[in-house]
């Protein structure tokens, strides 16, 4: 019933000429994408990869384990010393990522270019 | 002789739905309501907060409430009246006898440091996004669910 979380990652540079991982989702973000976000966080060369940006550009639903994943994966980051940013969440899914307090750990922005930007 | 006029408020318009206890199918409950609440004239952003209350009762009691044994499912009973939408998720486990209470909003700084678990979210997000929540814990004869309500603003909507 789940739409199967699909992931994957296109390197970019920031406009500062810093290398940046995007991880593009597509589908829903939820119990069962653990594969998705997680693993494909993972595979992230950690050394060559200080930058991270996560894109939901194409993510319809989801639900508060799909959030947890979220916070794992920040979690991670964090005790690697990578930045994450976020975009491409609706106003809806925004709100609910900001009430749980995620912005204090991965800024949320409406687009890439903005994201992009704030690295 | 004097003429009395009893006024009574029109009976609420019902609708219900039963999915099975498998991780996923909370959407069909969540659409459902999704759709009521598009009939009932309700703004596109509370619609989306209706939803993801919906899905996260609907989680939970496929998750704590019938465990995941497919065997059993959920019931989800969406009541229309004149300003509100009522929805009762409920289900057939024996799993939860004690009402969650109010969960506190959850600590992004505890989370961070692994001193409180990344999950457990759902009935925070719940209460948060609906305007009337009531969780009644089932016995050995009833089963327990959850009433969430939210109010149609007239003004806003």
């Amino acid at each position: 019933m789940q739409n199967e979380t699909k992931a994957r990652v296109e390197q970019l540079t920031s406009p500062a000429g810093h290398p940046v991982a995007v991880l593009r989702f597509e589908g829903d973000i939820a119990s069962t994408s653990k594969d998705a976000v997680i693993g494909t966080y993972q595979a992230l060369p950690k050394a060559s990869t200080p930058l991270v940006l996560l894109d939901f550009t194409k993510v319809d639903y989801i639900n508060s384990s799909g959030i947890a994943l979220v916070i794992q994966l920040l979690i991670e980051a964090s005790n690697s010393g990578q930045k994450v940013c976020a975009f491409g969440l609706s106003a809806h899914f925004s709100k609910v990522f900001t009430m749980v307090g995620i912005p204090k750990y991965a800024g949320l922005f409406p687009t890439q270019a903005e994201a992009l930007a704030a690295l | 002789m004097t003429e009395s006029k009893t006024t009574t408020a029109p009976k609420p318009t019902t609708v219900e739905v039963r999915v099975p206890s498998r991780m996923g199918f909370e959407k069909v409950a969540m659409s459902t309501a999704a759709s009521v609440a598009k009939l009932m004239g309700f703004r596109d952003d509370r619609i989306e907060d209706l939803k993801t209350a919906v899905a996260e009762a609907c989680i939970n009691a496929i998750e704590h409430g019938n465990r995941l044994n497919e065997k059993l499912s959920v019931g989800v009973v969406m009541s229309a009246g004149a300003d509100a939408l009522e929805v009762k998720v409920m289900d057939e486990g024996k799993g939860m006898k004690t009402q969650p209470g109010i969960q506190n909003k959850p600590d992004i700084d505890r989370k961070m440091r692994g001193e409180e678990d990344s999950r457990g979210m759902g009935m925070f997000l719940i209460q948060a996004l609906m305007d009337e929540v009531e969780w009644v814990a089932g016995d050995e004869v009833n089963s327990s669910y959850v009433r969430l309500v939210i109010r149609l603003d007239k003004d806003a909507e």
